[in-house]
C-alpha cells in the first residue's frame, strides 16, 4: 500500500462511526420516512401505497393543518423576532466597556438557561396561572401596578404570545453567541467615532450592528430551526389549547404518528416540515443578503 | 498665547461634554440592565420559594416570597411520594451511557476530520454540518418502527446506543480543537513509529481535555433535560427519567404543585452546580453554537 492510501484507509476507518450512524439513523429513516408517507400505515397491518393521498388530504382537506402551521409560523416570524431583539440588546449593553459587575449580570441573564426544560414548563405553567386568590406571578406582578392580566395561557389571545415570553426568558444561548462575537470587534473601530463625540446609539449603528451581521444571522437560523421544532411546551403546558391555539406543528405530527398511529399520515407532514425548515433556512439567508455577498 | 488657551478651553468643553454623555449613558445603561435582571431572576427566585411553600401561599396576593414555615418536607414528599431515585437512577445510566459513546465516537471521527488527509473528507464534512440542519421529528418516526422491530423500545438502548455513532455539532467543536493542535508534534511521534490510534489517544487527547470537557458537559445537559427520545422510546413508568417522570406526574388532576417545585429543584441543582464549577466550558461551548431542544 502507498502512504496515500494508507492515509485515505485511516481516514475512512476513523470516521465510519458517524458514517454508520448517518447512514443507519438519519439518511436511512428520511428515505424511509418518504416511502411512509406515501402510505397508510397504522402498525397493525403492512403500510399499503396510497401515492400523494396523504399530501393532497393536508393541503386539501385537513382543517388542522392551516391551524399549526399558522401557529407554528407565529413562533419562528414573531416569536423569534422578540427573542433575538431582546437578547440582542440585553448583549449589547452588556458589552459596554464601562459597565461595571458585568459578569455577574451575565450570570443572572444566563441562570433561566440552565433549568431543565421540564421544569420550565412547570414553572411557567405556575407563573400563568389564574389559580388561588391572586394567580401566578406574573398576575400577581401586574396587580400591584393596577393592571387586570389576562388570562395567558387560558385565552386564546395572549397563549401564543405567553409561550414567546417563556422561551424568550431561556434563550441565553444566545446572549453568549452574542457577546462572543462583540468580544471579536476590534476596538479601534470605535475610537474614531468617540473622538468625534458619537454615542451608545451611534456606535451601535454605524459599528457594532454591521460588523455582528453573521452572528445575528447565525443566532436567527438556529432559532428558526429549533422553534420550527418546538413541542414540548404546547405538549406539557397546554396540550395544544384553548381552542387550538398553541397547537404546534411537531405536536400535532407527535399526535398522529404515536396517539392516533397514523404513521403514514404523520410522515407526510414530516416531510413538509423539513421542506418548510430548509425554506425557511433559505428565506432568511436571502432576507440578510448573506446569499448575495460572496 | 491667545489663540492656544481657546484651543484648551475647546478641548475642555469637548471633554466635558463626552463627560455628560458618558454620565448620562450608564445611569441609562444601569436602569434598563437591572429592570432586565429583576424580570429574568424574579421567576427563578418563585421557583425556589414556592419549592418551601405549603400549597395555600402559591397563589396569593400580595406575593409571599419568603414563607412563615420553611417546608422543608416538600423536598421528603418530592423523593419519596415521587420515585425520584427510581427516575434518577435510570435518568444516571442513559447520561453514563451517552457519555461514554459520545466522548470515544466523537473524538474518534473528528480526529479523521482534522488530522487525516483523504480523498471526500471536506464533502463529508459539509454533509456533518448540514444534518444539523434536520429535525428530529423526520427521523424519529422510522427510528421508533426500527428500535420496535429489533425489540428495543421500552428498554435504555435507542437513548444510548445512537450516541455511539457521533453527533454533528460534537464533531464540529472537537475538530476544531485538534486542528488547533500542532501536527509538528505527532509528525515526530510518528517518525518513532507511533501508529496513528497511538498518537491519537496519546498526543491528541490529553491536549484536547477542554475541548472533551465541553462535549461531556453538553452530552450530559442533553441527556438529563432530554424529554422527547424517553416520551417516545420508554413504556414502562418503570424506565422512566427524570423529566419524563415529572411530566406524567405534573399531567394527573390537580398535581401538589409545591412537590413539584421541590422536584424542579432538585432536577436544577446538579445544572447548577455544574455551571459553576466548570463555567469556561459552558460559555465555549455555547459560544461555539446554542444547544437546548
Amino acid at each position: 500500500m502507498t502512504r496515500e492510501t494508507k492515509e485515505q484507509v485511516k481516514g475512512m476507518l476513523f470516521v465510519s462511526p458517524w458514517f454508520v450512524g448517518f447512514l443507519v439513523f438519519t439518511l436511512g429513516p428520511i428515505f424511509q420516512a418518504f416511502y411512509y408517507s406515501l402510505t397508510k400505515y397504522n402498525l397493525l397491518k403492512a403500510p399499503s401505497f396510497i401515492g400523494l393521498d396523504n399530501y393532497i388530504r393536508m393541503f386539501t382537506n385537513d382543517k388542522l393543518f392551516p391551524k399549526v402551521l399558522y401557529n407554528t409560523m407565529y413562533m419562528v416570524v414573531i416569536g423569534v423576532t422578540i427573542s433575538i431583539v431582546t437578547t440582542l440588546l440585553i448583549s449589547l449593553l452588556l458589552n459596554d466597556k464601562r459597565l461595571k459587575g458585568a459578569s455577574i449580570f451575565r450570570v443572572m441573564f444566563f441562570i433561566p438557561t440552565l433549568v431543565p426544560l421540564i421544569i420550565l414548563c412547570v414553572l411557567w405553567l405556575l407563573i400563568y396561572s389564574s389559580g388561588g386568590s391572586g394567580g401566578g406571578l406574573i398576575n400577581q406582578f401586574l396587580s400591584v401596578v393596577g393592571i387586570k392580566g389576562p388570562e395567558w395561557l387560558g385565552d386564546p389571545n395572549w397563549s401564543k404570545m405567553a409561550l414567546v415570553i417563556m422561551r424568550t426568558w431561556c434563550a441565553g444561548n444566545l446572549i453568549i453567541i452574542f457577546l462572543g462575537g462583540l468580544q471579536g470587534i476590534p476596538e479601534e473601530l470605535y475610537e474614531a467615532l468617540s473622538i468625534d463625540g458619537g454615542n451608545f446609539v451611534h456606535k451601535t449603528v454605524y459599528v457594532t450592528l454591521p460588523m455582528l451581521k453573521p452572528i445575528i444571522i447565525y443566532n436567527i437560523i438556529t432559532s428558526i430551526i429549533v422553534t420550527m421544532q418546538n413541542f414540548s411546551e404546547a405538549f406539557i403546558m397546554t396540550k395544544g389549547g384553548p381552542a387550538d391555539s398553541t397547537y404546534m406543528y411537531a405536536l400535532y405530527l407527535y399526535r398522529n404518528a404515536f396517539q392516533y398511529s397514523n404513521m403514514g399520515y404523520a410522515s407526510a407532514l414530516s416531510w413538509i416540515m423539513l421542506i418548510i425548515t430548509l425554506a425557511m433556512t433559505l428565506i432568511a439567508l436571502k432576507a440578510t443578503g448573506w446569499l448575495n455577498e460572496d | 498665547m491667545e489663540q492656544q488657551s481657546t484651543v484648551e478651553t475647546n478641548a475642555t468643553r469637548r471633554k466635558q461634554i463626552r463627560g455628560r454623555i458618558n454620565y448620562v449613558e450608564m445611569t441609562v445603561i444601569y436602569i434598563i440592565l437591572g429592570v432586565l435582571t429583576v424580570i429574568y431572576v424574579l421567576p427563578f427566585l418563585w421557583l425556589i420559594s414556592s419549592a418551601f411553600k405549603a400549597p395555600t401561599e402559591i397563589f396569593t396576593n400580595p406575593i409571599i416570597w419568603i414563607p412563615k414555615i420553611l417546608k422543608w418536607d416538600n423536598f421528603y414528599r418530592a423523593t419519596h411520594d415521587i420515585p425520584f431515585f427510581l427516575y434518577l437512577r435510570n435518568t444516571l445510566i442513559i447520561v453514563a451511557g451517552c457519555l461514554v459513546g459520545s466522548l470515544i465516537s466523537n473524538s474518534i471521527v473528528a480526529y479523521g476530520f482534522a488530522k487525516l488527509k483523504w480523498k471526500g473528507r471536506n464533502a463529508l464534512f459539509i454533509v456533518v454540518l448540514i444534518t444539523m440542519m434536520i429535525p428530529f421529528q423526520i427521523i424519529m418516526i422510522p427510528q421508533f418502527l426500527f428500535f420496535h422491530k429489533i425489540g428495543w423500545i421500552g428498554t435504555f438502548l435507542p437513548l444510548i446506543v445512537p450516541a455511539f455513532f457521533g453527533n454533528a455539532f460534537f464533531i464540529f467543536l472537537l475538530r476544531q480543537f485538534f486542528i488547533g493542535i500542532p501536527n509538528e508534534i505527532s509528525q515526530a511521534a510518528k517518525v518513532d513509529g507511533a501508529n496513528e490510534f497511538v498518537i491519537f489517544s496519546r498526543i491528541v487527547l490529553p491536549l484536547s481535555t477542554a475541548g472533551l470537557a465541553t462535549v461531556g458537559i453538553f452530552t450530559f445537559l442533553n441527556t438529563w433535560n432530554d424529554f422527547v427520545g424517553p416520551l417516545i422510546f420508554l413504556s414502562s413508568d418503570k424506565k422512566y427519567t427524570l423529566a419524563l417522570g415529572i411530566q406524567q406526574i405534573m399531567s394527573v388532576n390537580d398535581p401538589r404543585w409545591n412537590i413539584l417545585m421541590a422536584a424542579g429543584v432538585l432536577m436544577t441543582v446538579p445544572v447548577l452546580v455544574l455551571f459553576f464549577l466548570l463555567q469556561r466550558y459552558f460559555i465555549q461551548g455555547i459560544a461555539f453554537s446554542g444547544i437546548k431542544g
